[in-house]
């Protein structure tokens, strides 16, 4: 008999508790939204071959996004992403015309750790905002790469045939990239969301205090963390390095601020602590495809960014604004 | 008291660092004089000027990572509208840009308190706003700057009276730096705003509940960060004769300077004079390496290595602070 247990919800608030239980579904009818107003404006952009081309761009943005995305659950960010990138990518492409591509490899990593190392040293140790501390490491990287061209400008470079055939080919219909990213992803999101040291990622993000009271070494999970996104956005470079196939010492510096912009709309706080790889990897999808738009549309590449800053400051200030009414 | 005295302390103690970086780069280059020293003073213009900017935000409790994409925006503003144009019309170019300046570091403070979004965040992303905007007012460097613009900060201010001598130690561009610091910074420190800054960047729920406009005060505190930030984008548009829509390294640069100047990064600690040595200091650091004839690509990590050092050193000490 008791009618009052029955009160309305308010619909507002209703949708909102729904986008904050269900990060996903709303991000993909938002992707689903933007195919079709790219359909709309230009009939019959959509079929195989766009959306193999689609995925072969989104899959570098990605995975820096993820980089992104595990920094942030601790409460840091990594904008060193787009230096150590370009420089695996410069340095595998003017090392693989003398040596061995093992070796080349090997060296093209070697910056990455080093990097990574160093960021989680400052961060985790020195108590460095990550911020200052992987923009400055990326003014560094950035340094030591234009040194090293000098070095190299005689011998040239080369994509190898490997990282092509990775970077751009597509086999039945579907990109070769992917070969190398849904293992990635999902060791990722396993990692994230199975093991321990991602639990302890959420937990460090959520309270650090807590974690440090708990008995967690804080700056081995940090330095371990930043090594990890370094080294993946090392292996970034080498795939873009294959889809680009024209090495430069601004190859993936572009990426960054999107790659920041991809995890926020994913639903990851910057403010650690909360978020997933999977809307990660949907916001990288969402922003290719924004950004094809806005390139047929004709926007120049100033409007881009504005839009990408406002895409931050948006959905932070939304997800701050769920979370308080709770 | 004795907390003024270690402030003070760390004051002399740059300016001492200075004069012996001046002694050794005299012993390096034994040539070097006053046309050197007028460039140096060139040269730390745009950087003394971000650091400004990001000095009144640390002090407030806050930072400001806009810093270098606000100077881009304001320098290729000034450099396209003065493209072309008439000497007299550079006269209303520099205070709308000035203007520009504030306003939009006025919006700044009021995303932050209006949103209750971190500062870092709020100015991360108007760092991508005020870039991109930077990008649509010109796509490549270019435009152009009035002849007496760029006279404001070349050669010797004469002071009838004074040798050559030590005239010629007086660069136009130190003077200018001088005056414009100190037009706002010191009638700034004298009054209640000032105070209030301070009051904010120590502890906000103290400054609240003591009655200071917390919201007000930070707004303003950003809007002074956005005109300095003006002010260095004019320097660089003055000293270089042309806007780059692409911000220098002036974020690192200016929060490295802010630091070894002894202002505090937690806020409510420090006063300007310390940041602008500090600048001096990271300049002639940098003259030094050149007249070595260092590589300049590895002057530029040697350099970035320092501000990281630096950088790291202060985070240290900050957290050593609060345990």
């Amino acid at each position: 008999m008791s009618t009052t247990a029955i009160t309305p919800v308010p619909f507002g608030r209703r949708v909102k508790r729904f986008m904050a239980d269900r990060p996903l579904i709303p991000l993909i009818i938002l992707l689903v939204i933007l195919v079709v107003i790219l359909q709309i404006l230009r009939p019959g952009i959509v079929n195989e071959r766009w959306i193999a081309n689609t995925i072969k761009f989104a899959i570098p943005l990605a995975i820096l996004a993820g980089c992104q995305t595990m920094t942030m659950l601790t409460g840091g960010i990594d904008l060193s992403v787009g230096t150590v990138a370009t420089m695996s990518a410069f340095i595998m492409a003017t090392q693989v015309v003398n040596q061995d591509p093992a070796v080349a490899f090997l060296l093209a990593m070697m910056p990455a750790v080093l990097i990574g190392l160093v960021n989680g040293i400052g961060v985790g140790v020195f108590r460095v905002h990550p911020l200052i501390m992987t923009l400055g490491t990326s003014l560094i990287g950035t340094g030591c790469l234009q040194v090293y061209q000098r070095t190299v400008i005689a011998s040239g470079a080369k994509i190898p045939d490997f990282l092509a055939w990775l970077g751009t080919g597509v086999t039945y219909g579907f990109p070769n990239a992917l070969l190398l990213f849904v293992p990635l992803a999902a060791l990722i999101v396993f990692t994230l969301s199975r093991t321990g040291f991602g639990r302890l990622l959420y937990a460090v993000g959520d309270n650090e205090r807590a974690t440090r009271l708990s008995g967690v070494q804080y700056w081995q999970v940090i330095t371990a963390l930043y090594v990890i996104s370094s080294v993946l956005a090392g292996i970034t470079g080498l795939l873009y390095i294959g889809l680009i196939k024209a090495p430069s010492l601004s190859l993936a510096e572009p990426l960054v601020l999107p790659s920041v912009a991809a995890a926020v709309i994913g639903g990851t706080s910057i403010f650690g602590g909360r978020g997933g790889y999977t809307g990660t990897i949907i916001g990288a999808l969402i922003l290719t495809v924004l950004t094809t738009l806005l390139t047929i549309l004709q926007m120049p590449e100033g409007a881009r960014r504005i839009l990408f800053g406002l895409i931050v400051l948006f959905v932070t200030a939304a997800y701050l604004r769920i979370v308080e009414e709770r | 008291m004795s907390h003024l005295l270690r402030r003070q302390g760390w004051v002399a103690g740059l300016f001492a660092l200075l004069i012996i970086l001046f002694i050794i780069t005299k012993l390096i280059q034994p040539g070097y004089g006053s046309s050197d020293f007028g460039s140096l003073a060139r040269a730390v213009l745009p950087y003394a000027f971000a650091v400004a900017a990001q000095t009144v935000v640390v002090i407030a409790g806050g930072i400001d990572l806009s810093v270098a994409a606000m100077m881009a925006l304001t320098s290729v503003t000034a450099a396209s509208m003065m493209n072309g144009a008439s000497e007299e019309y550079a006269l209303f170019v520099v205070p709308f840009v000035l203007a520009m300046g504030f306003v939009l570091g006025a919006v700044n403070g009021i995303l932050i308190v209006v949103t209750r979004v971190p500062d870092i965040v709020v100015t991360l992303a108007t760092l991508f706003v005020l870039q991109g905007a930077a990008l649509l007012v010109l796509d490549a460097p270019g435009g152009a700057v009035a002849e007496w613009l760029k006279g404001l900060i070349s050669g010797t201010v004469p002071i009838p009276g004074l040798p050559d001598a030590i005239d010629a130690w007086l660069p136009k561009a130190l003077l200018v730096l001088v005056i414009c610091l100190c037009v706002i910074w010191i009638p700034l420190r004298r009054s209640k705003l000032g105070l209030s800054i301070y009051a904010i960047g120590s502890s906000e729920l103290a400054a609240f509940r003591s009655g200071v406009p917390v919201a007000r005060t930070r707004i303003i505190a950003y809007a002074l960060s956005g005109l300095f930030a003006a002010f260095g984008g004019l320097a660089l548009t003055m000293s270089t004769g042309i806007g780059a829509p692409i911000p220098g390294p002036y974020l690192l640069a200016s929060v490295a300077a802010v630091v070894l100047g002894g202002v505090a990064l937690g806020g409510g600690k420090g006063g300007l004079l310390g940041p602008i040595v500090a600048v001096f200091v990271l300049r002639l650091v940098r003259t030094d390496l050149t007249l070595l004839a260092i590589d300049p690509n590895v002057t530029a990590i040697i350099e970035g290595a320092i501000m990281v050092a630096v950088v790291m050193f202060g985070a240290f000490i900050t957290m050593r602070g609060r345990q």
